[in-house]
């Protein structure tokens, strides 16, 4: 399949250098080294940040604050109230203590399932990209394979196969793993495709450094910022495939995730009895938490594509000048209140600047 | 020429890959199936002679006396007659029958939610990335959310709120069951009523991911040369959005239309789960829990087999589209 981005990749390059320059000459100081890797803060990379820092936060120290999440109680189904701030379950278990832990379990698997997949992306991508000839045929051909077969159908099969007393966390973490590393091993092979050979590299091998040297010190920093934005990619889907999972009763035994507490409030019929405080929260934290990388993930793509960048950029000045344009045709409006050309001639300008 | 041939090579390879896989997952993992069945049994009550699990053996298709490769040679040759095995929660009927019967529902729901969602949201992306600063594009992050929500909890959510609120739609279903499935207006109109709400989630989930790849890939072709000739020729905005901008941008989102299409299958799989959707996803997870292993591979094998050739015409169409793609291979 075609790549198109590369082609694009000089002018790119390009556009960000003369960006820099012009912020020079406007006085700014230039971003150097290490803070070039380092995305700008804007609104929704704040949004962000703040999304995944207090679901992170509520995942560790939640726990902690909440009572015992199995302790049976004899009301059953109560709506939230200021006892119990997310209600209770069918057996009166308190909500909000599950929903810490289950956050706790959730962003566990989360986070081992990204390390594992982006491990294997990573010796995928890098490895036989950097190696050439059979090596990167076969790699990239494992890698295409392992794109075209659905994952999550894979996923149930072995699940099914696999006796529940022997799945335990780390079965599924490396079962969700295994099915889902071939998406950003092709990205990781496009990128150090195009690092491989430049000079610097070709004079690192001449001079007779080993391989894994080569790739650790000489590529891979050129490839941070994709492996981190496939790492946040490849948590988000670890996240909700192990929510899935769990949501069909095949996930780890004697896990407590948000995946298995939608499955209990399925099988408690939270739904039919209208207990939305129930199965509402638990996938929520998950979409919140997806959205929050997401948005981190946007930040990270202005790194590795400039373009982007500019773009934002761009927009902010045509907001801006859009915004100009508007005082000023109030303005005028305002000094001269019986003349309708102005308007109409202030219309046209913000036509033009639309543009 | 060549690049079809190399398609098609790679897709018989994957193919082949899939059969493998299918073959080698029972085998290579802990658990036995025969093992499984038996213990069943014996909960219930039966006895367990070794004639019973030599029964179940061949009756799973794994029979262990034989040398692995035969077992394989054996099951490549009755998969080209199409034998699948027999299934055990819904015995005496065939796998294949099982399947058949369940295959057009979850085609037909996925299909029209799959191109409903490609066309909205490349349609959208386009139009937002044409003309970036406005107010809709400054709400395009958060789309981010619609594609972090899990199917099944937005299916939830829905089934809440348009089932059993509002009552618009029905709750469980593919149809009411009081009428006889066929081809009459009445029972089609009833598929349609309840398919309307899980085609919604699947809608809705993946629309997301649509907009927002077309939306990206729209902006960089806009500070293309080429767009920037036609606007300088003097045509007419929608002609440069139609003809030039939205023709190039595309092309992407129909090569992503390999992933996305893997995704959109499983989370339909759970989704037909929460509105008891009589498709392949139902019954695979019912294969799972009555552990029918024989529906079990089947269904994998027809899920699998139907993604991968819905990828290869997408790859076909996709050098037809695109002709630098057979230029360079």
């Amino acid at each position: 399949m075609t790549n198109l981005s590369p082609a694009n990749e000089p002018s790119l390059v390009d556009e960000a250098e003369a960006e820099e320059v012009a912020r020079d000459r406007a006085g700014g100081a230039p971003r150097s080294g290490w803070r070039m890797l380092l995305p700008t803060m804007t609104p929704w990379l704040a949004v962000g940040l703040v999304l995944v820092g207090v679901i992170t936060l509520f995942g560790i120290f939640g726990p902690y604050l909440v009572g015992d999440p199995r302790q049976i109680r004899d009301i059953g189904l109560t709506p939230p109230s200021a006892d119990f701030l997310l209600g209770t379950t069918q057996t009166g278990q308190d909500v909000l203590a599950q929903l810490a832990y289950a956050t706790r379990g959730s962003l566990q698997i989360g986070l081992l399932v990204g390390v594992l997949a982006t491990a294997l992306s990573a010796f995928f991508g890098i490895y036989g990209a950097y190696r050439g000839g059979f090596a990167d045929e076969a790699f990239s051909l494992l890698s295409n394979v392992f794109l075209v077969i659905p994952g999550l159908p894979l996923v149930i099969v072995i699940s099914g196969f696999v006796p529940r007393e022997s799945r335990g966390l780390w079965t599924i973490a490396v079962v969700l793993a295994v099915t889902s590393w071939a998406a950003s091993a092709r990205v990781l092979r496009a990128q150090t495709l195009s690092v491989r050979n430049r000079d610097y590299v070709a004079a690192s091998k001449v001079s007779g450094e080993k391989p894994w040297r080569v790739i650790v010190v000489e590529i891979l920093p050129n490839l941070l910022p994709v492996i981190a934005s496939q790492f946040v990619f490849a948590v988000i889907a670890a996240i909700l495939g192990e929510a899935g999972l769990s949501f069909i009763g095949l996930g780890a035994s004697n896990s407590a995730t948000l995946g298995t507490m939608l499955f209990y409030a399925q099988n408690g019929f939270a739904l039919s009895l209208g207990a939305w405080w129930w199965f509402v929260p638990p996938g929520l934290v998950i979409a919140l938490f997806g959205m929050g990388l997401s948005l981190i993930n946007f930040s990270i793509d202005e790194i590795i594509n400039p373009k982007l960048k500019n773009l934002r950029q761009h927009r902010r000045r045509a907001r801006k000048a859009a915004r100009l344009e508007r005082e000023l045709a109030r303005a005028h409006r305002r000094s001269r209140p019986q003349e309708p050309d102005a308007v109409r001639e202030a219309d046209g300008a913000k036509e033009v600047s639309a543009r | 020429m060549n690049y079809f041939l190399r398609k098609m090579g790679f897709y018989v390879v994957a193919l082949w890959a899939a059969l493998t896989l299918n073959f080698a997952i029972p085998r290579l993992l802990p658990g036995n199936p025969v093992d499984i069945l038996l213990a069943k049994l014996q909960q219930r009550g039966g006895t367990v002679t070794p004639e019973t699990r030599e029964a179940y053996a061949l009756l799973l298709g794994g029979d262990d006396s034989q040398p692995l490769w035969n077992q394989y040679v054996d099951y490549l040759n009755n998969l080209v007659h199409g034998d699948l095995g027999v299934s055990v929660s819904y015995y005496p009927a065939q796998v294949t029958d099982v399947i058949a019967q369940s295959l057009p529902w979850t085609v037909v729901l996925v299909g029209i939610a799959t191109v409903m969602a490609a066309v909205l949201g490349v349609t959208l992306g386009a139009f937002v990335g044409w003309k970036p600063g406005t107010w809709l594009d400054s709400l395009i992050p958060a789309t981010t959310l619609l594609a972090a929500v899990p199917y099944f909890w937005l299916a939830l959510i829905l089934a809440y709120v348009l089932a059993r609120v509002l009552g618009w739609f029905p709750l469980q279903g593919g149809y009411d069951v009081v009428l006889d499935p066929g081809w009459n207006a009445e029972f089609i109109l009833s598929a349609i009523h309840y398919g309307a709400l899980p085609a919604l989630t699947i809608v809705l989930a993946s629309v997301g991911g649509w907009l927002l790849g077309m939306r990206n890939m729209m902006v960089s072709t806009l500070s293309e040369d080429y767009v920037l000739t036609a606007e300088a020729k003097g045509l007419s905005p929608r002609t440069v959005l139609r003809s030039y901008a939205s023709r190039n941008a595309m092309l992407p989102s129909v090569a992503g239309f390999a992933i996305s299409l893997g995704f959109v299958v499983s989370g339909s799989v759970i989704t037909e789960q929460v509105f008891s959707y009589p498709g392949i996803g139902g019954r695979l997870l019912g294969a799972v829990t009555n552990n029918d292993y024989a529906l079990m591979q089947g269904l994998f094998l027809v899920i699998t087999l139907a993604v991968l050739g819905a990828n290869l015409v997408v790859d076909l169409l996709y050098g037809l589209i695109d002709p630098r793609t057979r230029a360079r291979s």
